[in-house]
C-alpha cells in the first residue's frame, strides 16, 4: 500500500535544504561586507598616510631668500614605506608650471584646495596609483604663489592586507557554514524525530490493534493524531460491525437450515414411502450443499482479508496438524476412515496459525470427503531445509487425469466428482493461504496406488 | 444418556429434542441462560450442548463462568460460526467439542460418543441383551468373556437394533442412519455390516435375523 502513495518530498530534506541555503546566504553577506569594509579600511589608512606625507611635504615648503624651496624631509617618504614595496611618486607644481617630481603623473581631475585635498584613484606606469593632492599659497615678494603638491603611492600593500583579510573571512565564513550546517542537520532530526516516531509506532502495530495512538507527539502535530485516532476508531467500528454482521448472518441463515434439516431427518425416520424418502434425501443433501458453500465463502472472504495482514507467529507445524486431524477423527470415523500419522519432531514455522490451521482443515475434509469407506488416510510430515512438506495421501478416486492443475481456481470442481457434495473453494483457499506464506501446493495422484496426495511445502522459519 | 440442550430458537430445539428423544435419549431444553442454571441446579445431566448467541447472553460467557465455577458435565458448542478462529476459541473456553450448524445428527452422535468416551476415563455404558453385552461407549461387545472390539459402523448398527431389540428395522432406514447424505449406496450395502455383526455375535444366544422383505431384527435363538 506503501507504494500507493505519491511523496512530494521529505520534509528532512526541505529543512535541511533551507536552513542551509539561508547560512551560505548569510555566510555570503558577511564576507561582502566584511571585505568591502576592511577595503574601506585599508583605503581610508592609505588616504590617511598619503595625506600627513603631503602635509609633510607641504609643511616643507617655505620662501627662502626670495625663492621657493621644497625640502622633501625624509619622514615624508618613510612614513610611506612598508613591506610590501609599494613604490611612491611625487609631483610639485608652482602655479601650474611643473616644478619637480615625475612629469607624467596624472593631473587630479577634481580642483584640490588648501582645505581640502583631492584624492583619486589612477594608473600610472601601468600599475594602480592611489594619489593625494593638495594646494598651498605662499607669498613671494608680496606676490601669491600656488603650490601644487602630488603624492601617489601604489596599491600593492592594500592588495596585499585586503587578500589576507580575504582569506580570513573566508575561512571564518566556512567555519560557520559547517557550523550552520551542523546545527540544521540537528534541528531537522529533532523536528522529524517525533514523526518518525508516531510512524514507527503506528506501523510497529498488529493488523488487529486497533488502539489510539497515545505517543507524546509535539502540538503541530496533536489535530494529525486526533484524526488518526478518530479514523482507527471508525475503521474499530466497522470492523467490529461488520464482523458482528457475518457472525449475525451466517447465524441468521445457519440455524434455520439447522433446523430444516433437523427435521427431515426426523422426517426421514419416519416415512416408509421410497418417494418420500428420496426427496427428503435430496433435501439435505441441498441443505449440506448451501450450508458448505455459506461457510467456505466465508471462509474465503476472511482468508482473503487475512492474506493481506498475515498475523505470523512461530507455529509447529506438527502440533497444528495433529491437532487438525484430532477434530476430525469423529467425522472421519463415521465412515471408518484411519488417519495414520507419524509422530515426528517439532517442526517450526512462522505463520498465521488461523490461516494454516484453516487450510489443513480444508485439505483433511477433501480427503474425507473423497474417500471411500474403510480406508486410510497417510498425513507425513517431511523436512527437507529449508522447507517442511505436508503431506495428505488419500484412497479415494484421485484427481482427474486432465485438468488437475485448475482445481485451485475458484468453484472449479473435477470432473470426476459428481454427486459428492462441494463448493469447489477448499482448494483455492488452500492455495491462497500456501502462496502467502511463500509456499507451494502440489497435487498429484498417488504414485503408489489409487487416491490423491496432496502436499504443501512451507519455508521453515 | 440425559442431555440438556440450551438453545433460543425453538423449531430446531424442538427438532433436536425429538431426535434425541427418537435415540434413546432423555432431554431437557433450556431457551436462555437464566433457565440453563435452574436446570444444572436440579438434574444431573451426562451432556450439555450449548448454542452461543442467547437471548440473555453470550454462551461462551456462560462456558467460562461454569468451568470457573467447576462445573464438569462436557459441553458440546454448536455454532452458527464456521471460522476457525471462533470455534478453536470456544475450546480454550472449556468446551469439549464443537460442532457447525446445520449439523449430521450421526456427526453429533460421533461427537459426544468421543467427549463421553475421554471423560469417563474407562467408564461403561454397556446394554445387555441376551448373553451379549454391548459398550456403545467403547465400542465393544462381550460375550463368553471374549470381547471384540467394533467398527463405527459396526457399533452404529448394533446400537440401533439394541435400542429397538426384537423390532424390525428395515434396510433402507438402516442405510439412511449409517451413511451420509452424499454418498449414494445401496441397500445392498448394509449387508456386508449385518455379516460382520453375525459373525461378531457367533456362539452367543442373540442373532439377527433377516426378515424376507422387511428388513432385520435382533432377537434371541
Amino acid at each position: 500500500m506503501n507504494g500507493m502513495l505519491k511523496g512530494t518530498g521529505s520534509i528532512r530534506w526541505r529543512l535541511i535544504t533551507q536552513l542551509l541555503s539561508g547560512a551560505a546566504i548569510l555566510t555570503i553577506i558577511l564576507i561582502l561586507i566584511v571585505r568591502s569594509f576592511s577595503q574601506q579600511l585599508a583605503e581610508q589608512s592609505q588616504d590617511n598616510i598619503l595625506n600627513a606625507s603631503l602635509t609633510a611635504i607641504l609643511d616643507a615648503s617655505s620662501i627662502q631668500q626670495g625663492e621657493l624651496t621644497v625640502d622633501i624631509p625624509y619622514s615624508a617618504f618613510s612614513m610611506l614605506s612598508n613591506l610590501s614595496n609599494d613604490r611612491v611618486f611625487y609631483r610639485i607644481d608652482q602655479d601650474g608650471a611643473f616644478l619637480t617630481g615625475y612629469a607624467d603623473l596624472p593631473k587630479p581631475k577634481l580642483r584640490a584646495t588648501t582645505d581640502t585635498p583631492a584624492f583619486m584613484t589612477s594608473t600610472y606606469q601601468d600599475i594602480e596609483i592611489r594619489m593625494v593632492t593638495a594646494t598651498r599659497l605662499l607669498a613671494l615678494e608680496g606676490r601669491p604663489i600656488e603650490l601644487q603638491a602630488s603624492i601617489a603611492q601604489s596599491r600593492n600593500g592594500q592588495a596585499k592586507t585586503l587578500a589576507e583579510i580575504s582569506n580570513m573571512v573566508m575561512l571564518f565564513g566556512s567555519g560557520f557554514f559547517v557550523i550552520s550546517a551542523i546545527i540544521a542537520l540537528l534541528a531537522a532530526q529533532s523536528t522529524v524525530g517525533p514523526l518518525k516516531r508516531l510512524a514507527a509506532s503506528v506501523s510497529r502495530r498488529g493488523p488487529h490493534d486497533l488502539r489510539p495512538v497515545t505517543a507524546s507527539v509535539p502540538e503541530e502535530m496533536a489535530p494529525l493524531v486526533q484524526s488518526l485516532n478518530q479514523f482507527i476508531q471508525r475503521l474499530d467500528t466497522s470492523l467490529t460491525r461488520s464482523e458482528d454482521f457475518i457472525a449475525e448472518a451466517a447465524h441468521r441463515v445457519r440455524t434455520p437450515l439447522a433446523t430444516v434439516r433437523a427435521q427431515a431427518e426426523i422426517t426421514l425416520r419416519r416415512v416408509d414411502k421410497d418417494e418420500n424418502r428420496a426427496t427428503l434425501k435430496e433435501m439435505i443433501r441441498a441443505i449440506d450443499d448451501s450450508s458448505r458453500a455459506a461457510g467456505q465463502l466465508l471462509d474465503h472472504a476472511m482468508v482473503t482479508f487475512r492474506t493481506d495482514h498475515l498475523e505470523r507467529s512461530k507455529i509447529d507445524l506438527g502440533a497444528l496438524a495433529r491437532e487438525t486431524v484430532d477434530r476430525l477423527q469423529a467425522v472421519a470415523a463415521l465412515k471408518d476412515i484411519v488417519f495414520s500419522y507419524a509422530e515426528i519432531d517439532p517442526t517450526q514455522i512462522f505463520g498465521d496459525a488461523i490461516l494454516i490451521q484453516n487450510a489443513l482443515q480444508n485439505l483433511l475434509d477433501n480427503a474425507i470427503k473423497y474417500s471411500p469407506m474403510e480406508s486410510d488416510i497417510s498425513v507425513e510430515l517431511t523436512v527437507e531445509t529449508p522447507w517442511v512438506t505436508l503431506s495428505i495421501c488419500d484412497q479415494g478416486l484421485g484427481f482427474p487425469k486432465t485438468g488437475a492443475e485448475s482445481l485451485t481456481e475458484r468453484f472449479a470442481r473435477g470432473n470426476n466428482v459428481a454427486g459428492i457434495v462441494g463448493s469447489g473453494l477448499g482448494l483455492t483457499i488452500v492455495d491462497e493461504v500456501i502462496q502467502a506464506h511463500g509456499g507451494n501446493l502440489i497435487i498429484s495422484n498417488n504414485p503408489n496406488g489409487v487416491g490423491a496426495c496432496v502436499s504443501i511445502s512451507l519455508p521453515l522459519s | 444418556m440425559r442431555f440438556l440442550l440450551v438453545e433460543d430458537n425453538i423449531q430446531l430445539a424442538k427438532a433436536i429434542c425429538s431426535h434425541l428423544l427418537l435415540d434413546g435419549h432423555v432431554v431437557d431444553h433450556a431457551d436462555r441462560l437464566s433457565t440453563t442454571a435452574d436446570f444444572l441446579a436440579t438434574t444431573a445431566y451426562d451432556m450439555i450442548l450449548l448454542d452461543i448467541m442467547l437471548p440473555d447472553g453470550d454462551g461462551r460467557e456462560f462456558l467460562n463462568r461454569y468451568r470457573a465455577s467447576a462445573g464438569e458435565i462436557p459441553v458440546i458448542v454448536l455454532t452458527a460460526r464456521s471460522e476457525v478462529s471462533d470455534r478453536v476459541g470456544v475450546l480454550d473456553l472449556g468446551a469439549d467439542d464443537y460442532i457447525t450448524k446445520p449439523f449430521d445428527f450421526s456427526e453429533l452422535e460421533a461427537r459426544c460418543r468421543a467427549v463421553l468416551r475421554r471423560h469417563s476415563g474407562g467408564a461403561t455404558n454397556i446394554k445387555s441383551f441376551g448373553e451379549v453385552e454391548f459398550d456403545g461407549l467403547s465400542g465393544t461387545i462381550t460375550h463368553h468373556r471374549t470381547t471384540t472390539n467394533l467398527r463405527n459402523k459396526e457399533l452404529r448398527l448394533l446400537e440401533i437394533f439394541f435400542n429397538v431389540p426384537g423390532q424390525i428395522c428395515s434396510k433402507s432406514k438402516l442405510v439412511d442412519r449409517l451413511f451420509s447424505y452424499d454418498e449414494d449406496v445401496s441397500e445392498n450395502a448394509i449387508e456386508v455390516y449385518v455379516a460382520r455383526l453375525r459373525k461378531h455375535l457367533e456362539g452367543s444366544n442373540v442373532q439377527i435375523i433377516t426378515v424376507r422383505g422387511l428388513g432385520y431384527r435382533l432377537s434371541l435363538v
